[in-house]
């Protein structure tokens, strides 16, 4: 297990992003072995959605580049980052609004399994996607609503169903942007569970405002403070690190 | 050679002023007018209405052109249009695209389809040569008069988007309208008084235009695709960007037709698609904007 | 809980106001023997709408010169009868098959930029090639277009008749397997990924779909389709205009689709029906001001908003 910890699956180097003069993530430089839990802190405006913009490939970087199982990825478009199992969710639900939840998930299950050029049979007439779609609908509770158009569901089922999307394509880098902001607490538990029993082999770069639960998930930490990193290290590194006070106190100072 | 040019400047300025009203509203409404060219062909009227049978002299009746199509440009905005501003595109262009057809039918009611005819004063006609052999540019006086006029209103707007109070509002709104009403901007009324005064550029344009473009009821559309080319080419970010895109429109399409007669508007149409293929969003569009 | 299995086919199932409804139109040239020329007219209209409901109901793309693939698919299927063979399945295949080469080539012109670009790039390629069919008049006869295109009888069997009984019955027959053609593709895993890049094409990226290749495909299937309704008009009409390129078939096929709802496949097939009928009559009343009602109508429509004004109980309806 050890030698498998430190194979580094995604590794950005040197990534910089700038909006005509203003500069959204200065050089910062990151990476994940196999198996990781790394969580991903820092203000808000500290540049951590445009980071993963950056890793899955929404934006060009402006310099850097990014490896993927050590291949060149900086220029891929993002669906063939999918394809080599980068995936992501989004902070602000990215759903398909006039799909039902059965249908997102199986037409998603139909692409990751190449079936995307497929116009001759029918959505649905493939066992094994029905058969994952019932497992998938199951787990993330959207079993009685799994008929419903997307838009008319309750915020939490739709937070629900944009983790689901994520899993249905068996990740082996997984990306999480604020996973569990507004989800109810009842549901909450259940997703963090689902994070929680991920596959061990499975990467994760976790998103979250919540300190709890990143202490409680991470077994490594970045801190990004106005797009650069302010350090690294391991959760009780970090807790006690006097400049990630000092920013947090800020912060929420001033927020006060 | 230098006549073509001439002509093709003069026509560019022409197009300009007809166009610069769609790519403020476009830039700041997020809204795709395809009526544009029903304003234009209002003033166009106007005009015609006001000389033949009111024998009103050519000059008044171009701001007459103005004011009239910008009036008419408020109760469309009042009524109509501000509630298009956010729907989808595809009810942007199914409305406007109603509009035209409805504006093409009355005109046709109206005045009949024949191509409108206006005497210019006498000053405003013949023309004068400078120079001799290949390098002779004859100037037709009207479109000296154009060019002056264009190039004043051109400037105006410039001065006016850049250097007064309206202007660094309205930019504010193109930029961000949710952070411009933070603001305190009047939104709102910045809306309706662009289109109102976009609306009335095209009335002028118009009335400038018969006598370079001719005047019939299947003007809107007839037109239709050079407004757009110069809006898409030039981009909605400036008054500078549609400005040249109107320009380079006005000289391809004079030079093209002198030039290679046999292939009409194709290269015009060509030229743009090059353009969109090399620059999607445009020649002038801002870098690293959204 | 039901079966995904079945939740997920119940949209591709047949259900039994379809099969009427085709049985109708299949014998209609038969049951309406006198009204066939208008009933030929309906069937390519539908056709062609048919065609751009792929790109605009399923896939989100705005068209505004879609008639450049019809008409390109027009020329073609004349310019085959005139100087290859005048069989009209072969025409039909080369129409629409030329138009498929058009659709790809033009694909990447609508790959970029916002939908202002499309639009215009759209429609300039409809109006390059009306400027093209005017100006070489020694292939496509200018202005006049091709007059008199002889064709061959269908399966070397039936001839075409005055009457137009026989177009008739080979626009339905062509346009019923083109629709159970499409029909499929809709409700396959593929026509599922247009739906998905139509609804957010952020997410569909996000899941792997490969988007730019997704629309070039699709776009370029629309517009074989377009070509072979084009291929029909010329075949059944004898005749090819650069009319076939204007704006207004832009247009009205547009507010055809739009009339009987997009992304339902028999939105374009009721559109058709109302639109030619509608014509018919207020042409014969206002023959001239005809746009004018077209405008007006638009107008209503999208003020009252489209899903509204097709399904006028939700007027009442909470949302």
């Amino acid at each position: 297990m050890n030698t498998t910890d430190q194979e580094i699956v995604l590794s950005a180097q040197g990534l910089v992003k700038r909006f005509g003069g203003i500069t959204a993530t200065g050089n910062v430089s990151l990476s994940l072995c196999k198996g990781a839990r790394h969580a991903l802190i820092g203000p808000n405006g500290a540049g951590k959605t445009t980071l993963i913009n950056l890793l899955t490939g929404v934006l060009q970087p402006t310099e850097g580049s990014i490896f993927l199982n050590g291949q060149d990825i900086t220029r891929l478009p993002p669906h063939q980052r999918v394809h080599r199992g980068m995936v992501r969710t989004f902070q602000i639900n990215q759903l398909f609004d006039t799909l039902t939840p059965l249908q997102t998930l199986a037409l998603t299950l139909s692409q990751h399994y190449r079936h995307g050029m497929r116009w001759w049979k029918a959505l649905g007439n493939n066992h094994r996607i029905n058969e994952r779609c019932e497992e998938l609908l199951e787990q993330f509770h959207l079993a009685e609503v799994m008929n419903q158009q997307t838009r008319h569901l309750a915020y939490g089922k739709r937070r629900l169903l944009e983790i689901a999307i994520a899993l249905a394509c068996e990740p082996r880098v997984l990306l999480l942007d604020e996973p569990v902001a507004g989800v109810p607490a009842g549901e909450r538990e259940e997703l963090l569970a689902t994070v929680t029993a991920l596959p061990e082999e499975v990467s994760v770069l976790l998103i979250e405002h919540d300190m709890d639960l990143v202490f409680n998930f991470a077994k490594c930490m970045t801190v990004l403070v106005n797009g650069t990193v302010l350090t690294e290290g391991d959760p009780d590194a970090i807790a006690k690190n006097e400049q990630v006070k000092a920013v947090y106190l800020g912060t929420e100072a001033a927020h006060g | 050679m230098l006549t073509i040019l001439f002509d093709g400047i003069a026509y560019g300025m022409l197009l300009f002023v007809l166009a610069v009203g769609l790519s403020v509203t476009m830039g700041l409404m997020n809204f795709i007018n395809l009526a544009h060219g029903a304003f234009a062909m209002t003033g166009g009227y106007v005009t015609v209405l006001l000389m033949q049978r009111m024998d009103v002299p050519f000059l008044l009746c171009l701001p007459a052109a103005f004011i009239s199509t910008a009036v008419l440009g408020v109760i469309f905005e009042r009524t109509l249009y501000r509630h298009m501003y956010h729907r989808s595109h595809l009810d942007q262009v199914l409305f406007s695209i109603g509009l035209t057809f409805m504006s093409v039918a009355s005109m046709t009611y109206a005045m009949s389809s024949s191509q409108q005819i206006i005497q210019l004063p006498e000053w405003l006609k013949g023309r004068t040569e400078i120079g001799e052999g290949t390098w002779v540019l004859g100037m037709g006086h009207y479109r000296i008069f154009l060019i002056v006029i264009c190039a004043l209103l051109a400037w105006g707007l410039q001065a006016i988007l850049t250097h007064s109070r309206f202007g660094s509002r309205l930019r504010a709104s193109v930029d961000d309208q949710r952070v411009a009403a933070g603001l305190g901007i009047n939104v709102n009324g910045i809306f309706m008084i662009t289109f109102a005064a976009g609306s009335g550029l095209a009335g002028l344009g118009g009335a400038l235009g018969i006598e370079v473009l001719g005047l019939d009821p299947s003007f809107p559309l007839k037109y239709l695709i050079y407004f757009l080319i110069v809006v898409a080419v030039g981009g909605t970010s400036s008054i500078t960007g549609p400005l040249f895109a109107a320009l380079l429109l006005g000289i391809a399409d004079v030079a093209g037709k002198y030039y290679i007669p046999q292939m009409g508007a194709f290269i015009v149409y060509t030229l743009m698609i090059v353009i969109l293929l090399w620059r999607p969003h445009g020649l002038f569009e801002r870098k690293g904007g959204k | 809980m039901e079966s995904a299995s079945l939740s997920l086919q119940a949209h591709s199932r047949w259900k039994h106001l379809e099969t009427v409804f085709w049985l109708f139109a299949l014998l209609s040239p038969w049951l309406l023997a006198k009204h066939a020329l208008i009933i030929n007219e309906i069937v390519i209209v539908a056709l062609f709408a048919l065609s751009l409901d792929l790109i605009l109901g399923y896939t989100g793309i705005v068209s505004l010169g879609h008639a450049a693939f019809f008409g390109f698919g027009a020329y073609s299927a004349a310019l085959f009868a005139i100087h290859v063979m005048p069989d009209p399945l072969l025409g039909l295949l080369f129409g629409a098959g030329i138009s498929l080469l058009l659709g790809a080539l033009c694909s990447v012109l609508i790959l970029r930029g916002s939908d202002l670009t499309r639009l215009m790039v759209t429609l300039a390629v409809a109006l390059i090639l009306k400027e093209l069919s005017n100006k070489l008049s020694w292939l496509t006869g200018g202005t006049d277009g091709l007059q008199g295109v002889m064709m061959g009888p269908v399966l070397g069997k039936f001839d075409f008749d005055i009457r137009g009984i026989t177009a008739a019955w080979y626009s339905l027959a062509v346009t019923f397997l083109l629709f159970l053609l499409i029909r499929r593709l809709v409700h396959s895993p593929f026509g599922a990924t247009l739906t998905a890049i139509r609804d957010n094409r952020l997410r569909a990226m996000a899941i792997g779909i490969p988007v730019s290749t997704r629309i070039a495909v699709i776009y370029s299937i629309s517009a074989a389709i377009a070509g072979a309704a084009g291929a029909l008009l010329a075949q059944t009409s004898s005749f090819a205009s650069p009319d076939v390129f204007a704006f207004d078939r832009s247009a009205d096929i547009l507010l055809i689709l739009v009339i009987g709802g997009t992304g339902w496949l028999y939105g374009g097939i009721i559109g058709a029906i109302v639109f030619k009928l509608l014509q018919d009559v207020i042409s014969s009343i206002t023959p001239e001001y005809w746009t004018f009602w077209i405008g007006a109508f638009l107008i209503a429509l999208v003020i009252v908003g489209r899903e509204r004004f097709l399904y006028p109980w939700k007027w009442f309806a909470k949302r």
